[in-house]
């Protein structure tokens, strides 16, 4: 049974449709990547399946509840069990890169601060930050800032993670850090893991299954490899970095000829 | 769009903002018990919004206190009744000038100081990090923060007026030659503890509670850009001006009318 199941899934914001009809599996123990173009509602889908927004029509069942169904508590005990890494990291700007870890630790457990100091110093040790805890989030760089919010999202130990473009503006070591940290802490701490990308390698390094996304809809699903190997017009695209095809260069409207000859007419 | 399609959008989002605002206020009282027992919280906040204002009331509230005396004795002095500086200064201050002018300094300083830090926690999703943390921002961060606001103005109220009080003494006594016996005398006499502190006091108390209140839904209500930010912080400043100004009068009507 997945960990996730997402059932007919529609969302709208206004008039225009994010998703339409939306299936999609998560299996435990899996790395599973979201991936599409930008603006497909990629960071939606991970707000949708957190339960920060609620969809138009469809279910979400997270670990066997529905997740727009669940009261406020019970939300708020399922998301213990959730960790997130926001693309900008997310972290508190007013405390240190250590309370920033502790800060779930100190709101849902009663743990004497020395265990809270232990289990701290082995989730940043971890991600290779230990020694940088008594720095303030402004004195990192951006890979740094994701790393540090990569330790707090598994300081509760959550049976899945969600990555939302983690690897978006990383200059190459910091990339290959956070593409060896999500697939070793997916395997040693046995986490169910949702990357959200569209850089195509990193994510095809570390996926057990891709989700491609366009349209408002599940284009494509399969391993790196059955995806590479795709005859689908749009996949070859999307893969090789095509800038015309199924998805158009240019936004749809009225064509360039008709608008330099009859501009009245648009007016 | 013609003028009435417009004005119905206007009426349309005004009401929905405002009902927006009634429902943040709901979660925020409905966090009060909460923060309560982590009062540690708010003792930071009051820190951060009431301690920090402690400067600016002082010097503002001398200021006041001393314009006050210039110009109080220059009227009274034409009816000899120059001896009643005090008390004029006092009522001035502890009616009227002391709530309304430190709640104006409290909304530009402390409010718009709120509505920037949590639209900025918005804007760099800290907010919804909390949320995914199963962190209830409304309760680890807006309560405490509204308690701290609403705390905080009574007390810089009262050091406004005392403040001021002191400065319309020493421009009466030190540079115009007020009697200090005069002055201190019938202002303890005339002054009322009911009538005039505790109406001051239920002043400062309401103005707290609206500025702090508008200060941080407009944070958290915020567009999440840097000029949504921008639009958020002088809406506070405007809108608990209007607010400020507007209850001193329903408050004042109410509090002295029938005099």
């Amino acid at each position: 049974m997945p960990l996730i199941e997402i059932r007919d899934l529609h969302f709208y914001r206004g008039d225009r449709a994010i998703f339409k009809g939306v299936d999609l599996d998560i299996y435990r123990g899996k790395v599973t990547a979201i991936m599409g173009p930008s603006g497909t509602g990629k960071t939606t889908l991970l707000k949708l399946i957190g339960g920060q927004l609620v969809p138009d029509q469809g279910t979400i069942m997270v670990d066997g509840q529905d997740v727009h169904r669940l009261p406020h508590a019970q939300l708020y005990e399922l998301r213990k069990r959730m960790g997130m890494l926001f693309q900008s990291g997310a972290l508190l700007t007013d405390i240190s890169v250590f309370d920033n870890v502790a800060f779930p630790l100190r709101e849902h457990t009663n743990l004497p601060e020395s265990m809270i100091q232990d289990l701290v110093s082995m989730k940043l040790q971890a991600v290779g930050l230990r020694n940088a805890k008594e720095l303030m989030p402004a004195e990192l760089s951006g890979g740094m800032a994701r790393r540090v919010a990569l330790a707090r999202a598994v300081a509760l130990d959550p049976m899945m993670i969600m990555y939302d473009e983690p690897f978006t503006g990383q200059d190459p070591i910091s990339m290959g850090t956070l593409v060896n940290l999500i697939k070793r802490i997916n395997q040693s701490m046995g986490l169910t893991s949702i990357v959200v990308s569209h850089d195509l390698e990193e994510t095809m390094a570390i996926a057990d299954e891709i989700y491609l996304l366009s349209g408002g809809k599940v284009i494509e699903r399969g391993t790196p490899d059955t995806l590479q190997d795709s005859s689908s017009e749009w996949v070859k695209q999307f893969v090789e970095g095509l800038p015309d095809g199924p998805v158009p260069f240019h936004f749809p409207g009225m064509s360039f000829e008709d608008d330099l000859l009859n501009r009245k007419a648009v007016k | 769009m013609g003028t009435i399609q417009r004005l119905g959008q206007w009426a349309i989002g005004t009401s929905e903002r405002l009902g927006r605002g009634y429902l943040f206020l709901m979660a925020i009282l409905a966090g009060i018990p909460g923060s309560l027992f982590r009062f540690s919280l708010v003792i930071q906040q009051i820190y951060s919004v009431g301690v920090l204002s402690v400067l600016l009331i002082l010097i503002s509230g001398l200021f006041v206190g001393m314009v006050l005396g210039l110009q109080g004795y220059n009227t009274l002095v034409d009816f000899g009744a120059e001896e009643s500086l005090g008390v004029m200064v006092s009522l001035s201050l502890v009616r009227e000038l002391g709530p309304v002018v430190s709640a104006l300094l409290f909304a530009g300083r402390a409010g718009s100081a709120l509505t920037a830090e949590i639209g900025l926690m918005k804007s760099t999703e800290q907010l919804s990090g909390m949320e995914m943390m199963a962190v209830d921002p409304i309760r680890r961060v807006i309560t405490p923060r509204f308690l701290a606001g609403f705390i905080s103005l009574p007390f810089l109220a009262a050091i406004f007026s005392a403040v001021g009080i002191l400065g319309g003494y020493l421009v009466g006594y030190g540079l115009l030659g007020v009697d200090d016996g005069a002055f201190w005398t019938q202002m303890q006499t005339k002054t009322d503890w009911y009538d005039d502190i505790l109406n001051g006091v239920i002043k400062s108390i309401v103005f707290g509670f609206v500025v702090t209140w508008i200060a941080l839904f407009e944070g958290h209500d915020a567009i999440p850009t840097s000029e949504g930010v921008g639009r958020a912080t002088t809406r506070t400043v405007v809108h608990s001006a209007f607010a400020i100004l507007g209850l001193d009068f329903v408050l004042t009507a109410l509090m002295f009318g029938d005099v």
